[in-house]
């Protein structure tokens, strides 16, 4: 055998000793049935330029083949599911159940009122409360929500945007009253604003002040909460709008940078807060372009931040992605097809190598999920983690022709789109001239057209259909949780010390208009409960509401 | 088609997801109507208000949050109180099949659900504008 090549070598004794001395692998030995050994990383039999320049090792630059070394034999990706209904009492138990069941990290989803910053008794809400997700007006409601639930031992995904502050400062809260220093906190807000102008829509306020709420977090967490991700730099929602896979990776990689940028210009240091920042994309049914995307994504975001921005902490330079697999693809008919579609999805999620992972309920496309169809959901990763053998092996399709040509052509696109946009002056102003909604838009009704059209085969839909008698059991929300909640939250206000909201609420404005950070009166504004409709209500007056 | 019918797409509520308001909104641009399409989160009373002032055959509503059984009848609400009681209303979304009753007794003339082929709803706001002339005529 020829000598070890000398980067192998080095990587070996730098980056895998590393990360072997802090997590040992699962198991001493990897095998197949039958007992052949599995090969940490397999590599081409010459270890040429091009290979270390475009794949290199796993948790080495460009991270093509991962962020970590020694990727699932270290450890799994958490297992994510994204949960949150009606009221906080009831999303409580879900997320008890769903821990007991072997899941290891919460997702908390929010209705609208609480993503768009409104209280359960504004008329705005009218319809809406505890629908999508978990209404959440006070501390008190996330008090409930936290419940027995050690805020040091699990993570926490927080899936809100445009009020991402107040929120954050409620679970800052809550963890002080169970003990819990906020430097201990694990988890992740989403956060990220510049996409809700394009998909989704959960803005509240103009894009520049959204940016400035954006920066203030990624300072404030730099000195307190130095393990929570800061941002989830979202690509899933774009996706889920129609756009295409490489539209999806460009355009969540252009709002990265407009966050950085945003950050630098607000006068942080590249590497206090570059290294908290995540990523978000949608795992799709095409299985081998998503694993590609996957890889793409990590290598060009390494490339961006240093060649664009000069990073030179690796940490800086590593993509780590959630994934969740694509709602949008779920079908209302023959709804345990679902389930095998998003095997397949979240398949190509673990053989790109996410750190997360959210699986879809096969009746999503009739309503949320109930019980058993998460944990369906659930034992689908766990089946993949477990049985299927991918999580044994480093990045196993790496050196397929196919999957690394599809790697370079996305990398190649998405750069290509990113230029568009920087020389269209930069995101915000291609969200105000329409150019991202238009691209992602036009991508979508190609799609739908195809389908229609019959070109594009989606099983049960446009084809094998089968008579089907309405049977599949659904999730309601109690019309009467809306009721209930405008009553407690109107109870709390009754029984609060007036003049301590007040002042509180002062404070959250005076910041707002002189600049200075605005974290710390967020989170004396919450600690007195002051409602979240309030304190984005203050807020809305000093910076304005955004409309499309 | 003989005459070019004027319809309005709307989104109630808080919910953002417009992939299928905007496809529709295309689709029956394509089939020769006149669209109007609201944007995202908007009142029931500027829905209304919009088909008043836009003077449309047909409203269009769709909803993917839960919140269909509050907002889909309060539009039609809004419309009498804005004197368009007759503009008839048609909705779509991720709206359960045990849902359709009430919501057809609640006045939406059609309710369209997930994977309902486009030539079908086309037709349908194609029949919805025909009567709401023909009545007009009349």
């Amino acid at each position: 055998m020829a000598a070890k090549d000398p980067r192998l070598r080095d990587w070996e004794e730098k980056e895998l000793a590393a990360s072997l001395a802090r997590f040992p692998e699962r198991r001493q030995h990897f095998t197949c049935p039958g007992g052949r050994e599995v090969e940490r990383l397999a590599l081409p039999d010459e270890i040429d330029e091009r290979y270390c320049e475009d794949l290199g090792f796993p948790g080495r630059y460009p991270f093509t083949r991962g962020v970590q070394p020694t990727m699932y034999r270290g450890r799994l990706w958490t297992m994510r599911q994204y949960a949150g209904f009606s009221t906080a009492r009831a999303s409580n138990e879900r997320y008890r159940y769903l821990l007991d069941q072997g899941q290891t990290g919460l997702s908390i989803a929010f209705d609208l009122p609480t993503q768009i910053g409104y209280d359960s008794d504004d008329p705005m809400a009218l319809g809406e409360v505890g629908k999508v997700g978990v209404a959440i007006d006070t501390l008190a409601d996330m008090e409930i929500l936290f419940d027995r639930i050690p805020l040091d031992k699990i993570s926490t995904s927080m899936t809100i945007n445009s009020p991402a502050m107040v929120l954050l400062a409620m679970y800052v809260a809550v963890a002080e009253k169970q003990g819990v220093a906020a430097d201990r906190l694990r988890g992740t807000i989403q956060n990220d604003a510049l996409k809700e102008y394009v998909a989704r829509g959960t803005y509240i306020f103009p894009p520049r002040p959204s940016l400035r709420l954006i920066t203030d977090i990624f300072r404030w967490c730099a000195d307190h909460m130095p393990r929570f991700n800061t941002i989830s730099i979202s690509g899933y929602h774009i996706r889920e709008a129609g756009s295409t896979a490489s539209q999806e990776v460009a355009f969540t990689l252009a709002n990265g940078i407009t966050y950085v940028q945003a950050a630098l210009d607000a006068g942080l240091s590249l590497d206090t807060f570059a290294r908290r920042l995540a990523f978000f994309f949608n795992a799709h049914s095409n299985l081998l372009e998503e694993v590609a995307k996957f890889r793409a994504a990590r290598r060009l975001w390494a490339r961006i931040m240093k060649e664009r921005f000069g990073a030179t902490d690796p940490a800086s330079m590593m993509l780590r992605f959630h994934a969740q697999t694509a709602g949008s693809t779920l079908t209302a008919q023959q709804v345990d097809n679902n389930i095998v579609r998003v095997t397949i999805q979240a398949l190509a999620a673990v053989l790109g190598g996410t750190q997360s992972l959210h699986t879809n309920s096969r009746d999503e496309a009739l309503s949320l999920p109930t019980e058993e169809s998460v944990r369906t959901a659930l034992r689908t990763q766990q089946i993949i983690a477990h049985e299927s053998g991918v999580a044994d092996t480093v990045d196993p399709l790496a050196g397929s022709w196919f999957i690394e040509q599809l790697t370079d052509a996305i990398e190649a696109e998405a750069r290509e789109l990113i230029r568009q946009v920087d020389e269209a002056g930069g995101v915000i102003a291609c969200i105000e001239n329409g150019f991202i909604s238009s691209q992602i838009e036009e991508a979508s009704y190609r799609y739908q057209q195809e389908v229609e059209q019959g070109e594009r085969i989606i099983v049960g839909v446009n084809a094998f259909q089968v008579e089907e008698e309405a049977t599949v059991p659904v999730l309601k929300i109690d019309p009467a949780v809306e009721d209930e909640q405008v009553q407690r939250l109107r109870q709390l206000k009754a029984q609060r010390d007036r003049e301590q909201v007040a002042a509180a609420l002062r404070d959250v404005e005076q910041a707002a208009r002189s600049g200075t950070n605005l974290m710390e009166p967020v989170l004396a504004a919450v600690r007195c409960y002051c409602s979240l409709g309030e304190i984005c209500g203050v807020l809305r007056q000093v910076f304005g509401e955004y409309r499309d | 088609m003989d005459k070019r019918y004027r319809v309005l797409i709307g989104k109630p509520g808080l919910d953002g997801h417009d992939r299928g308001a905007k496809f529709i909104a295309r689709a029956l641009r394509d089939a020769g109507f006149e669209v109007i399409y609201t944007g995202i989160r908007r009142t029931v009373d500027e829905i209304a208000a919009a088909a008043i002032q836009e003077d449309v055959a047909a409203v269009g509503l769709s909803s993917m949050s839960g919140a269909h059984m509050r907002l889909f009848p309060a539009v039609v609400e809004a419309l009498a109180r804005a004197g368009g009681a007759d503009i008839p209303v048609l909705g779509g979304g991720i709206i359960p099949d045990e849902d359709i009753p009430a919501l057809k007794n609640a006045g939406i003339t059609a309710i369209f659900t997930p994977g309902t082929p486009i030539d079908t709803i086309i037709e349908a706001f194609r029949a919805a504008c025909r009567t709401h002339l023909g009545q007009q005529a009349r």
